[in-house]
């Protein structure tokens, strides 16, 4: 666990960069975390971010790519183009989420 | 039909209600044997729905594939474990009529209910990823998950001379999230011991960004994988399987070449939960994570993999929601408020191979942390801890999984609420919200 300054701000940090706590996440960290994975967000980025958010208030767990398919309506192929290599855990860390990960 | 009438009218004499369960699997018949101890029998009636008659011992799956059991020891009939006061109907089942309160069997008979319990569990679907079932299925492909596929493999793996055998995770969530780690550490072993490690490439292939996900248990287990020479191909979402080429290929281009794929197909929940619209993307059904009460109806309850919870689907959490699940019908019946009292608990050990095993114990909050269990301080078992006693732990399990945990009998020091004594809980974890 670590504190790093993005966007101005001290935000708690796992060691591989995902938010510890949400409550710090705003757009401004978003847009910076995303810079840093060569991302500049657009309004299709924000459509998936966005959907995570909600998602993960209701659910309790970042959607995987089923979930944003069949219940965000967003594509595999529309998610590898906006987030490329590993989507899921990409737009969740930008999000301001937890890595999708298993139990151990 | 003179016996049908006699028994209506005795229940409507009576207003004699009906629990129906649906599914005979771990967690329906957990179910069936506590609710039938503490639900009143002159108010109650418990029926149990299951189109299956063998009861498998799913743990056990995972040995089958190197001969360490057979399909006898992971079968034994169904009804034998529910009581004999729990009327069991074997039938497959359409759909839940849930605005009517009734149960729709495939037959086209009607069974109605006060309170239902969805207990339908998941299975495996590889047809969810292109070409899975192509040519190469249960010739250079096969599972692990189901007991077909179990003994299948155990005869491929008689004549595997070497090569690269590719141990794949299609999507999560899957059921046992740690048996295909297991798989590829038993393999290690097995290998080793016929001669042919040297010959044989272990790859293991997972669609999250590595085997170990959570920073205590990757940073404890991580090496195992480096020691064991078990190379880890990470973020691959599968797109299809190249049966001519015996490759499978990722979504962004990435290959993976076998010879033998073992592969976790898709899980998702029984097609009679999507025929009757209660479930998600993967038919689970959206189920309150603390009462274990359904999120759309308020007669219906939810156990086991069926559930849309995030915690593990494993029979050691259908075992602890049972006891919370029972408590709640209980308050249900007597329209007394609900307990928000499951946690996540999952307690499971992971085989490593060459006789030793690992053991996690963990919840919603808390991820698996050092420690031991469940005596602090002295275990026996060792909690993110490779010790011989763990695996033994592991090999009983069989025995106390028929005889002692399908009754819905309590396992000696082990509680429903996951325990924080006798765990090393790094300092800067985050606090659990019941610690």
């Amino acid at each position: 666990m670590a504190e790093k300054q993005i966007a101005g701000k001290t935000i708690e940090v796992t060691d591989d960069g995902f938010m510890v706590k949400h409550e710090q996440w705003d757009r401004e960290v978003a847009a910076a975390i995303a810079a840093e994975e060569g991302i500049e967000l657009t309004d299709d980025h924000w459509k998936v971010l966005e959907f995570i958010d909600k998602d993960f208030k209701e659910k309790g767990a970042v959607p995987g790519i089923r979930r944003m398919n069949k219940v965000g309506g967003i594509s595999t192929k529309e998610l590898y183009t906006l987030f490329p290599d590993g989507p899921v855990k990409k737009a969740a860390k930008i999000a301001g989420y937890p890595k999708p990960a298993s139990c151990v | 039909m003179s016996v049908f009438y006699e028994k209506s009218f005795w229940n409507l004499q009576n207003k004699m209600k009906d629990i129906v369960i649906l599914g005979a699997g771990t967690a329906g018949t957990i179910m069936a044997n506590r609710l039938r101890k503490s639900v009143d029998r002159r108010s109650w009636n418990i029926k149990i729905i299951d189109q299956n008659p063998v009861h498998y011992y799913q743990p056990g799956f995972l040995f089958m594939p190197f001969g360490i059991y057979s399909d006898r020891d992971v079968e034994k009939p169904k009804r034998r474990f529910i009581p004999r006061d729990v009327e069991y109907i074997e039938s497959s089942v359409d759909r839940v009529n849930a605005e009517k309160s009734r149960v729709m069997l495939s037959n086209g008979v009607e069974v109605s209910y006060d309170i239902l319990i969805i207990a339908t569990g998941v299975r495996t679907v590889p047809d969810q990823v292109e070409g899975m079932m192509g040519t190469d299925w249960r010739n250079r492909i096969f599972d692990f998950y189901t007991v077909d596929g179990a003994a299948a493999l155990q005869e491929k793996l008689k004549d595997w001379r070497g090569g690269r055998l590719v141990m794949h995770v299609s999507e999560m969530p899957i059921k046992c999230p740690v048996a295909p780690l297991e798989f590829v550490f038993l393999a290690d072993s097995w290998l080793s011991e016929r001669g042919l490690r040297e010959k044989t490439e272990l790859v293991y292939v997972t669609p999250l960004s590595g085997a170990f996900t959570k920073p205590i248990a990757a940073g404890v287990l991580g090496h195992l994988l480096e020691e064991k020479r078990i190379k880890v191909v990470n973020d691959f979402n599968i797109g299809n399987v190249d049966n001519e080429r015996h490759r499978i290929v990722s979504w962004d281009d990435k290959v993976v070449d076998y010879d033998l794929l073992v592969t976790v197909p898709t899980n998702m929940g029984d097609a009679a939960i999507e025929r009757s619209g209660l479930g998600d993307e993967f038919n689970f059904v959206p189920t309150d994570r603390h009462t274990l009460q359904s999120k759309q109806h308020e007669n219906i309850f939810v156990i086991g993999d069926a559930t849309d919870l995030p915690t593990s689907k494993a029979g050691s959490v259908a075992h602890f929601e049972s006891e919370v699940l029972g408590e709640n019908i209980l308050s249900y019946i007597k329209n007394a408020p609900l307990r928000e009292e499951f946690d996540g608990h999952a307690n499971c050990f992971i085989e490593s191979g060459h006789g030793k095993g690992f053991l996690l114990d963990f919840n919603y909050t808390l991820e698996p942390v050092p420690g031991s269990f469940p005596i602090p301080g002295i275990g026996p078992f060792g909690l993110l801890k490779e010790t011989r006693i763990n695996h033994f732990g592991k090999m009983a399990f069989k025995w106390i999984y028929w005889n002692m945990l399908l009754k819905g009998l309590p396992l000696p020091g082990i509680t429903q609420r996951m325990s924080y004594a006798g765990k090393k809980i790094p300092v800067g974890l985050a606090v659990p919200e019941s610690a």
